[in-house]
C-alpha cells in the first residue's frame, strides 16, 4: 500500500498537460479520478515517475450540448453523468449505466475518461459507449482526432489511445423518439464490477417493429463489444418474446469468454444471453408508441 | 427541592456511548499512536505455498537511505521462542516469526524491513533478493491424507497434526435399528474474518526502566502479554499491552502473531519505537481464517423422522502452522453437532490436517456454526428423504423444555431452553402454512421459492476454566474492579476487552442501576494491562455473561462496604440500607436517607476511623463460571432462486433469538444484525480460495466478497427470553448467535427452492454459477 516514489504535477490546461506528457514521455501517467491508477501504484504494479493530474482542468469537466450532440468532458465524474438533467432526459442509457458503477465514493471520484482509457474488461461504461456509438476525442501535441467506439476498444485493457494523447471528451447522439433502453448488470459480488453488463437500446418504427437495435456487452470478453448478431436478428422484426429470445441467443457468438473465480466462460456466456434477452425486453417495454 | 429521578437503565435501549467518539474520528486506534523517533516496519511475505529458501540477499536493501534494519529468520535464530498453540495436539510445529529455510504458505513472513517511513521500508523489501526452490504444495486437506502425499513438516512424517475420537451411546445399534441411514458430505468452506480495522502493533522499549509497551489491535491484551512475554523472554511485570480502540476482531484478533513478536523484539534491539500496520492484502492472507471443515455425516432415522443417532467424520484443515486455538475449534463442532435434538447415540472422529495455507482459528462462532450446520442440514435432509415437513421433523426431535438442564451425548449440559417456543414464534411471524401454499402456487408458475428454517443452540459464556485446554494460559474466569471515586463517580476496570460489543454502555447501565446514579457517572476502562487487573478477554460471547458477573460480584463487595460505613452514620443495621437515587436510604422508608457523597467522604476522608473498615472504596472480584450458557433460537427465511441465472433473492428474513436476560436490546439487535450478515455471507458469498499451487486467489476485497448492504435482506427480529439458571445475571450471550443461526437457514431455503429439480446437497457458498449448473444438469437428467 506504499507506492514507489513519484512526482506529482497539476496541469492547469489541456495544453499544459500535453506539454508535460511530451516532456516526461514514458515516465509519465495521466491521473484523473485515480480510482484505477492509484490501487495499481499502491501495489507497485504501476510505478510512474511522474503523475500529471488532469482532474483540475476546467475544460475537461462538464456536460454540454453542441451541434445536436451531447459532449461530456473526459474528467467528468460518474456521479455528474448519472445526475445530469440533460443526460437523464436525452441520453438516459448513459445515466443509467453511470449510476450502476461501483458505489457513491467511486462515482464521486472516477471519471469517464479514466474509465475508458483504463478499459477494464469488466467496466460498465464501455457497454453503453458501444451501444450508443459514442465518439471519443483524443488530443495530442500534433492535433486532435475522433475515434468511434467500435475502433476505440482494441483488446484487453488496450485502447486506441496513443502515447502522448489525452482523451478530452466523448460525444453522443441523443435518443430519438420511440426509443427504449436499459443497462442490466450481473454484479461481481466482491468488486461490484460487471461479471456481465448489457446495454440495450431499441427504436421502434411507427408500426411497432424494431427499427434500430443496439446492444453493447461488457464483462464477457477481453473488451466491450457490440453484439451485432443480436442486433441484426431483431432489426425489422416485431419485438415478440420468442423473437427477442432467438436474437439474444446470439449474444456471446464468436466471443472468447473470460473466466475467473467468479464465473466460468460458459456461465458468463449464458449470463450474456439471459441478460441480453431481459435487457431487450425491458428496453422495449418502456417505449410508448 | 425534589431530587431528579434517575431512571432504570437495564433493559432499555441506551445508545452506545462508544459511538460518538468513533464516528467523529476521535477514537485512537493503533495506527493513531505516534511516538517520537518511531520507525516503520514492513514485511516481505512468501509468494509460494511451499518452497525451500536457498538464500536471501539483503545487502542492497540495507544500503537504501532511511533504512535502519533488514531482518531475516536466520538473524533471529535462537533469540526468540516459537509462536505456539494453546491447545493440545500430537504434532505442534516449530513456528518462527520469520521463516527459516522453508516457507509453508503464501503470506508467511520472510523478511522485515525497518525504516524511517513505510515507503522506504517497502523500497528496501523491493531490493531484497530471495532464491526459492518451489516444493510440491498441498492445498486440499483430503489430499494431504493420501499415501505418498508430500509432507509439510518432515519431522512428523505425517500431515496429521492431531486426531480425536468421541463416542457416546450405542451408535452401531442405532444404525442397525434405523429404517434408513441418511449419508451426506458437508463442507464448511474457509472464511476470512475481515475486521474493518486490520491488525497493527506499536512497540516501545524504555531502556531506562527496562519496560516494553505494546499497543496491539487485540481481543485479549492480558493473554497476549503472557504469551509474548514467554516468546520475548521478558517478565510479565515489565511488559504492558494496550488494546486501544479495536475495530472488530471476530476471533482473528484473539491470537499471538509474528508481527507482534517482531515489533516487540526489534523495538528492544533497535531502541526505537516500531510501528507495523497491516495492509488489507496481509489481513486476508495472514489473519487466522475460519471454518474449513469437511464432514461426512451419517444419520440413522426411523421413517417417522425420529433421529436415532448421529455419526460424523471430520477432516479439519489446520493450515501450515497451528495458531493459538487452531486444534481446539473443531472440538466444539463435534461436541455440539447434535444441536437442539435428543439424540440417543453419537460418535465422531476428527483429523486435524496440515496444508500449505494460513491456519484457521476462532471465527465468530468458532466451531458452533459448523456444528449447527451439521444438525440443521441433517434435519432438512431427513425431511427431504422421508418427505416430511422440516418444521415437524425438528419439533419431533427437540429436547423438550421439561428436560432441562439436559445432558447431551457429548457430555455437555444445556442450561435451559424452550426450542419449540422459538420455532413456533418464527413460524407464526412468517405465517408458515400460508407461505407453503404460496410456494406451491409459485411453483406452478415456474417460480422457485424456498423456505428455510434453522433451530440453533450454541455455547456461550465461556466458561468454566476446566473447559479450556490445560495448556492454555489464563482461565475461563473473568475479573472486574470497581472504584467509587472521592467525588462519587464510579470507575470500572473490566478484564474483558470489548471491541464493538458495547460493554462501556451495558456495564454502565448495570452500575448506574445498582447505585441509583446516572450512566454518565460511570466510566468503564479496559484493554490496558497496566491499568486493569489480569483478565481473559473478549471471545465466546463471554463479555457480559462472565465479565458482567465478575463486575456484579465486585459491586456487591463495594456495596457491602458502603452499607457498613452508612450503618455507622445512620445507626441502622447494614442489611436494612439500600442505594436509592444517589442516597443511601432505609429500605423500609426511603425518605430516611443520607447522600451517598457523605458515605464516600467518610471512606476517603477517614478523619473519623470506622472500626473494622479500611479506608477507600475499591473492590475487585474474579468470577469463575460454574457452567456454560446455551442460547438458542429459530431463524426462518424465504428466498427466490432465478433458475436462468442461479441468483438468490431474499423475500423475508425472520430471527427469533433467545439470549436469556437482556441488558440492552439495542446492543443485542446490533450483534444479531452483524452476525446474520456474516452468516448469510458464508451461505451465499464468501470463500477463501487457494488454488492447487497454494496461491491465494481471494487476496483482495476486489475478489473476497464481503457483503454490501444491498446483498442482505431486511431483518425482522423477535425474541423469547429464557434466563440462564447457571449465570448469576441470567444472561446467556448473543455475539455469535446470528452467525450460527443464519447460515443453515439460508442454505436450507435455497435447497427448498431447488426441490422441484431434485437438487439435494450443494456446497456453500451458493454462488449463482453453482446453482445454475445444478439446475442445468437436473434439467438434462
Ligand atoms: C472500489 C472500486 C469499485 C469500482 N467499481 C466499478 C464498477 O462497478 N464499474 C466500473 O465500471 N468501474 C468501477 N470502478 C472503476 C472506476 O470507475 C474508475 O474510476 C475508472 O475505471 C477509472 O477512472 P479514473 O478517473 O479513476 O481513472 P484513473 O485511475 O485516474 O486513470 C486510469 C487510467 O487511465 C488513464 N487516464 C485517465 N484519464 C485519462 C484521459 N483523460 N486520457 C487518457 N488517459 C487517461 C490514466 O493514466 C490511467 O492509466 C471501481 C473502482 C474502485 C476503486
Amino acid at each position: 500500500m506504499f507506492p514507489a516514489r513519484f512526482q506529482y504535477h497539476r496541469a492547469g490546461s489541456v495544453k499544459e498537460a500535453l506539454g508535460m506528457l511530451q516532456q516526461f514521455g514514458d515516465d509519465a501517467k495521466l491521473l484523473s479520478g485515480g480510482h484505477s491508477l492509484l490501487p495499481m501504484m499502491k501495489l507497485r504494479l504501476a510505478q510512474p515517475a511522474h503523475l500529471v493530474d488532469i482532474g483540475g482542468i476546467n475544460d475537461l469537466v462538464g456536460i454540454r450540448e453542441e451541434g445536436g450532440k451531447i459532449v461530456i468532458g473526459g474528467a467528468t465524474i460518474h456521479d455528474q453523468v448519472a445526475g445530469s438533467a440533460v443526460i437523464r432526459s436525452k441520453l438516459g442509457l448513459l445515466a443509467e449505466c453511470a449510476a450502476a458503477i461501483g458505489d457513491i465514493q467511486v462515482r464521486n471520484r472516477g471519471t469517464i475518461g479514466g474509465s475508458l482509457a483504463h478499459s477494464d474488461p469488466a467496466a460498465d461504461y464501455p457497454a453503453a459507449i458501444q451501444a450508443l456509438e459514442g465518439e471519443i476525442r483524443l488530443e495530442s501535441g500534433s492535433g486532435a482526432r475522433t475515434v468511434k467506439a467500435n475502433d476505440f476498444f482494441v483488446d484487453l485493457m488496450t485502447t486506441a489511445i496513443k502515447p502522448g494523447e489525452i482523451l478530452t471528451s466523448v460525444s453522443f447522439t441523443p435518443h430519438t423518439a420511440r426509443t427504449g433502453y436499459t443497462y442490466l448488470k450481473h454484479r461481481q459480488p466482491a468488486s461490484g464490477f460487471a461479471v456481465v453488463g448489457v446495454a440495450a437500446l431499441v427504436t421502434l418504427d411507427t408500426k411497432g417493429n424494431c427499427e434500430r437495435v443496439r446492444v453493447g456487452i461488457t464483462g464477457l470478453g477481453p473488451k466491450a463489444f457490440r453484439a451485432t448478431a443480436v442486433e441484426s436478428a431483431l432489426t425489422g422484426k416485431k419485438p415478440e418474446a420468442a423473437t427477442i429470445g432467438q436474437a439474444a441467443a446470439h449474444a456471446a457468438d464468436g466471443i472468447d469468454a473470460l473466466a475467473d473465480i467468479h464465473a466460468s466462460a460458459e456461465f458468463r456466456a449464458e449470463l450474456a444471453r439471459v441478460y441480453t434477452r431481459r435487457a431487450l425486453q425491458q428496453a422495449i417495454s418502456t417505449i410508448k408508441v | 427541592m425534589a431530587a431528579a429521578v434517575v431512571p432504570k437503565f437495564v433493559g432499555t435501549r441506551v445508545k452506545r456511548r462508544e459511538d460518538p467518539r468513533l464516528i467523529s474520528g476521535n477514537g485512537t486506534y493503533v495506527d493513531d499512536v505516534k511516538l517520537p523517533g518511531m520507525l516503520s516496519m514492513v514485511i516481505l511475505r512468501s509468494p509460494y505455498g511451499h518452497a525451500k529458501i536457498n538464500s536471501i540477499n539483503v545487502e542492497a536493501a540495507r544500503k537504501i537511505p532511511g533504512v535502519v534494519a533488514v531482518v531475516t529468520g536466520e538473524d533471529l535464530k535462537g533469540k526468540l521462542g516459537s509462536l505456539t498453540t494453546a491447545a493440545p495436539a500430537e504434532h505442534i510445529p516449530y513456528h518462527p516469526p520469520l521463516a527459516q529455510g522453508r516457507v509453508r504458505f503464501v503470506g508467511e513472513a520472510v523478511v522485515a524491513a525497518i525504516a524511517t517511513d513505510p515507503y522506504k521500508a517497502q523500497d528496501a523489501l523491493d531490493a531484497v533478493e530471495i532464491d526459492y526452490d518451489p516444493l510440491p504444495v498441498i492445498s486440499d486437506p483430503e489430499k494431504a491424507l493420501e499415501d505418498g502425499a508430500p509432507i509439510i513438516h518432515e519431522e512428523f512424517k505425517t500431515n496429521i497434526s492431531t486426531r480425536a475420537q468421541v463416542a457416546s451411546g450405542d451408535i452401531d445399534g442405532a444404525m442397525r435399528s434405523a429404517d434408513r441411514v441418511i449419508k451426506f458430505r458437508l463442507v464448511n468452506q474457509r472464511l476470512a474474518p475481515v475486521p474493518m480495522e486490520p491488525r497493527g502493533a506499536v512497540a516501545q522499549w524504555n531502556q531506562g526502566s527496562g519496560q516494553l509497551t505494546l499497543w496491539s489491535s487485540t481481543q485479549g491484551p492480558h493473554l497476549l502479554r503472557s504469551y509474548l512475554a514467554e516468546i520475548l523472554k521478558l517478565p510479565e511485570n515489565r511488559m504492558r499491552v494496550i488494546a486501544p480502540e479495536v475495530g472488530g476482531g471476530f476471533g482473528a484478533k484473539l491470537n499471538v502473531y509474528a508481527e507482534e513478536v517482531l515489533a516487540g523484539y526489534l523495538a528492544m534491539t533497535l531502541k526505537h519505537p516500531i510501528k507495523w500496520v497491516e495492509r488489507r492484502r496481509e489481513n486476508l492472507a495472514t489473519n487466522t481464517h475460519g471454518r474449513d471443515q469437511i464432514v461426512y455425516v451419517e444419520a440413522p432415522v426411523k421413517n417417522d423422522g425420529t433421529l436415532l443417532g448421529l455419526k460424523a467424520k471430520f477432516i479439519c484443515d489446520a493450515g501450515a502452522y497451528l495458531q493459538l486455538l487452531t486444534p481446539l475449534i473443531p472440538g466444539f463442532s463435534g461436541m455440539m453437532m447434535t444441536g437442539c435434538y435428543k439424540v440417543p447415540a453419537m460418535a465422531f472422529e476428527q483429523l486435524v490436517v496440515f496444508t500449505n495455507k494460513m491456519a484457521p482459528d476462532a471465527y465468530r462462532g468458532a466451531g458452533r456454526p459448523e456444528a449447527c450446520y451439521i444438525a440443521e442440514r441433517t434435519m432438512d435432509m431427513v425431511a427431504l428423504e422421508l418427505n416430511l415437513d422440516p418444521a415437524e421433523v425438528r419439533r419431533k426431535n427437540f429436547i423438550p423444555k421439561e428436560a432441562f438442564p439436559a445432558q447431551i451425548p457429548s457430555g455437555l449440559v444445556y442450561d435451559s431452553g424452550d426450542y419449540a417456543a422459538a420455532l413456533d414464534k418464527a413460524l407464526k411471524i412468517i405465517d408458515y402454512p400460508k407461505l407453503r401454499a404460496e410456494q406451491a402456487e409459485a411453483r406452478k408458475q415456474g417460480r422457485y421459492i424456498g423456505i428455510g428454517l434453522c433451530s440453533y443452540v450454541e455455547i456461550c459464556g465461556i466458561g468454566p476454566s476446566a473447559m479450556l485446554p490445560p495448556t492454555m494460559k489464563g482461565g475461563g474466569w473473568e475479573s472486574a474492579t470497581i472504584r467509587m471515586e472521592p467525588d462519587c463517580k464510579v470507575t470500572v476496570l473490566t478484564g474483558v476487552s470489548p471491541h464493538g460489543q458495547g460493554q462501556e454502555t451495558s456495564f454502565a447501565q448495570m452500575i448506574a442501576d445498582e447505585f441509583g446514579i446516572g450512566i454518565d457517572d460511570v466510566t468503564v476502562l479496559h484493554g490496558d494491562t497496566a491499568i486493569v487487573q489480569y483478565g481473559t478477554g473478549t471471545f465466546g460471547s463471554r463479555g457480559t455473561s462472565v465479565g458482567g458477573a465478575a463486575l456484579m460480584m465486585a459491586t456487591q463487595k463495594l456495596q457491602a462496604k458502603m452499607k457498613k460505613i452508612a450503618s455507622t452514620m445512620m445507626e441502622t443495621p447494614p442489611d436494612q440500607i439500600v442505594f436509592h437515587q444517589g442516597t443511601m436510604a432505609l429500605a423500609s422508608d426511603l425518605s430516611k436517607s443520607i447522600p451517598m457523597q457523605k458515605v464516600v467522604d467518610a471512606a476517603y476522608g477517614y478523619k473519623v476511623p470506622i472500626p473494622g473498615v479500611e479506608p477507600g472504596l475499591n473492590e475487585s472480584a474474579f468470577y469463575e463460571p460454574t457452567a456454560c450458557t446455551f442460547p438458542f433460537g429459530t431463524h426462518a427465511c424465504v428466498v427466490e432462486v432465478d433458475p436462468d441465472t442461479g441468483v438468490v433473492k431474499f423475500l423475508r428474513y425472520v430471527a427469533v433469538d433467545d439470549c436469556g436476560r437482556v441488558i440492552n436490546p439495542l446492543l443485542v439487535e446490533g450483534q444479531v444484525h452483524g452476525g446474520i450478515a456474516q452468516g448469510i455471507a458464508q451461505a451465499l458469498y464468501e470463500e477463501v480460495i487457494y488454488d492447487e499451487n497454494g496461491q491465494l486467489l481471494t487476496a483482495t476485497l476486489m475478489d473476497y466478497a464481503v457483503p454490501k448492504a444491498e446483498m442482505l435482506p431486511h431483518y425482522e427480529l423477535d425474541s423469547t427470553v429464557t434466563p440462564s439458571p447457571v449465570n448469576p445475571l441470567g444472561i446467556k450471550g448473543v455475539g455469535e448467535a446470528g452467525t450460527i443461526g443464519s447460515t443453515p437457514c439460508v442454505v436450507n431455503a435455497v435447497h427448498d427452492a431447488l426441490k422441484p429439480f431434485g437438487i439435494k446437497n450443494l456446497d456453500m457458498p451458493l454462488k449463482p454459477e453453482r446453482i445454475w449448473r445444478a439446475i442445468k444438469s437436473a434439467r438434462k437428467a
